[in-house]
């Protein structure tokens, strides 16, 4: 719970303001609670401002709940205690702690010495973990100068170093290209089987929940709505996939509506929800009827998904 | 003690480093503190045309150390502190096992090296332009006046510091700094000597903590009568008691800390 200074508009609003602040008492976050055992990568999601950073800096100690109790690691996190400290960490793809204007491995020093890594071990570290995520010979660099995918892969080496147990994951692969996305994925997997770290992790993108998560928890207005298979929640709320045509010229929208349900045409382009079972049939029609230029076939949108759960309402 | 040390040496290199990136920026820096240089002109006219506390030779070598004194003691912390709060970069320090305040002090320090050599060719064209103002004072003196200058940075970096705690519950924390050093500029002795000031003003401001960051250790460079002992007891009180306010309200920010931005 946290206070939020409300202004009108105008410059009425903007007088009062001045003189006379009134407060709203937000409710950042109500009634969560769960429970991860150690080795589990839980996927964490919500909409924007359902609470899920809010839950992810309770845990990490740079929040106190007003209300409730929160233990990690055998830690309350709000202690900050060292040696709490040494078994986290948290990465935030839309923030960096790396120097900026050095290479990498400066940044790396410092946090050696900070969680007092010896300098053979730290370069042992180092050269782990750069191995894993391919980015041998990137570390000299100054970090300005590296791709974004290489400067998300950096942030989680120099995350990573103190070989913490317990990892905080806020939206890791935000703005990467496919290819830099499945990377970070694969690191995580195999950090996660290598090191038996527990993972909590928020992401906008439905293939790094599919790729990674066996459980999701799914966050609304600051409640916890859904805690279970993420099969559970795609078969039960996304059982649809989308189907995405390019085509070469507008057809007639009767003449789209043919081929199943159609959920927006824009120009030549189209998009439709096909049930899995019928999938083949109608990527197959299509590619015969139409004159297609691109065709793909995705998830939907995890925002979709989550739409939906809202939809239907509190479940489980 | 050994970790801290490992610590303390690798904070040093890598802002060393960083600091060195910006060496035109240095420069310029250096040079945007001569406001006491062009004091110095002014000061020594005045003194050849009226009866003064200090001759026109001691004016040119007070402000030539308060020159030094200002570039030996500026602090910018504030200005970062309340940076990392509201792009919530402070999140990330706050997880590390080690206090944030570590990062500013030693990036204050790496500065400081990677300033010297801008400093003593300022200094030295200086001196060309004013050879009164040159003068070679004894090592027990210099060795004074360096330990001196480390206490007066701590004690402006103390002051600023606890200011910039105040960016946990407004994000304009600096504005209080802007205000300090209204009061700083004038009872430093930074714009006037505290020897042409009203006994009874003088008298007053050798009680607050102002004098004691430029106008103490310039003294002792130049040589102009210093009271060590209520100097020394004064100072120490004011890094006290800023200490005590700092840590205070550290604790009590951390409660307030929402992560903003984080």
């Amino acid at each position: 719970m946290y206070p939020v200074a409300i202004k009108e508009p105008g410059l009425k609003g903007t007088i009062e303001h001045f003189f006379k602040r009134t407060y709203k008492e937000i409710h950042a976050v109500q009634d969560v609670s769960f429970e991860i055992q150690p080795g589990e990568i839980v996927g964490f999601l919500g909409a924007n401002g359902a609470g899920k950073t809010t839950t992810l800096k309770m845990l990490t100690g740079l929040i106190h709940p007003s209300a409730g109790s929160v233990t990690v690691a055998g830690h309350i996190p709000f202690r900050r205690e060292s040696a709490f400290l040494r078994k986290i960490t948290l990465v935030m793809g839309q923030k960096q702690q790396l120097i900026w204007d050095l290479p990498a491995m400066d940044s790396l020093q410092i946090n050696a010495a900070v969680y007092g890594l010896s300098d053979r071990a730290a370069q042992a570290r180092i050269d782990e973990l750069a191995d894993m995520l391919s980015l041998q010979g990137k570390l000299t660099q100054p970090v300005r100068k590296l791709s974004l995918g290489e400067r998300m892969k950096a942030e989680l080496l120099a995350a990573l170093l103190h070989e913490p147990q317990v990892l905080f994951l806020d939206e890791p692969t935000l703005g990467l290209d496919v290819n830099a996305q499945v990377a970070v994925r694969e690191f995580l997997r195999e950090y996660n089987q290598r090191f038996n770290a527990t993972i909590l992790l928020t992401s906008h993108y439905m293939a790094d929940i599919t790729a990674l998560c066996d459980r999701v928890l799914m966050i609304h207005q600051g409640k916890l709505i859904y805690d279970g298979s993420l099969d559970g929640l795609i078969e039960q709320f996304a059982p649809c996939r989308e189907v995405h045509v390019e085509l070469a010229y507008a057809y007639h929208k009767a003449k789209l509506q043919q081929y199943g349900d159609v959920q927006s045409i824009d120009g030549s382009s189209v998009r439709y929800l096909v049930k899995p079972e019928l999938l083949t049939k109608t990527v197959s029609q299509l590619l015969a009827d139409l004159e297609v230029v691109d065709l793909a076939v995705s998830d939907p949108p995890i925002e979709e998904i989550i739409g939906r759960v809202f939809q239907v309402g509190q479940v489980h | 003690m050994k970790r801290l040390y490992k610590i303390f040496q690798t904070l040093l290199s890598t802002y060393y480093a960083y600091m060195l990136e910006y060496r035109a920026e240095l420069l310029l820096w250096a040079l945007s503190g001569c406001l006491p240089i062009i004091l110095m002109g002014v000061w020594t006219q005045a003194a050849q045309g009226g009866a003064f506390a200090l001759t026109s030779a001691q004016f040119a070598r007070y402000f030539l150390a308060i020159f030094l004194c200002r570039q030996l003691t500026v602090v910018w912390v504030i200005w970062e502190f309340e940076r990392e709060i509201v792009e919530g970069k402070l999140a990330f320090r706050l997880l590390q096992p080690l206090d944030p305040v570590w990062h500013h002090v030693w990036s204050h320090i790496g500065e400081r090296f990677a300033r010297l050599p801008f400093i003593a060719v300022i200094i030295g064209l200086f001196i060309l332009l004013y050879p009164s103002a040159f003068w070679i004072p004894d090592a027990g003196t210099l060795a004074l006046f360096i330990l001196v200058s480390i206490c007066a940075f701590a004690l402006q970096f103390l002051i600023q510091y606890t200011f910039a705690m105040f960016a946990f519950w407004t994000e304009k924390a600096s504005a209080i700094q802007e205000l300090w050093f209204l009061f700083h500029l004038f009872l430093s002795g930074s714009i006037a000597p505290l020897e042409v000031f009203p006994p009874g003003v003088r008298q007053v401001v050798e009680f607050l903590p102002f004098p004691y960051i430029l106008h103490f250790p310039a003294s002792i460079l130049t040589g102009l009568p210093v009271d060590y002992l209520r100097s020394f007891l004064i100072m120490g009180s004011w890094a006290g008691i800023f200490y005590a306010i700092n840590r205070y309200l550290w604790r009590k920010g951390l409660k307030q800390f929402s992560g903003m931005g984080a």
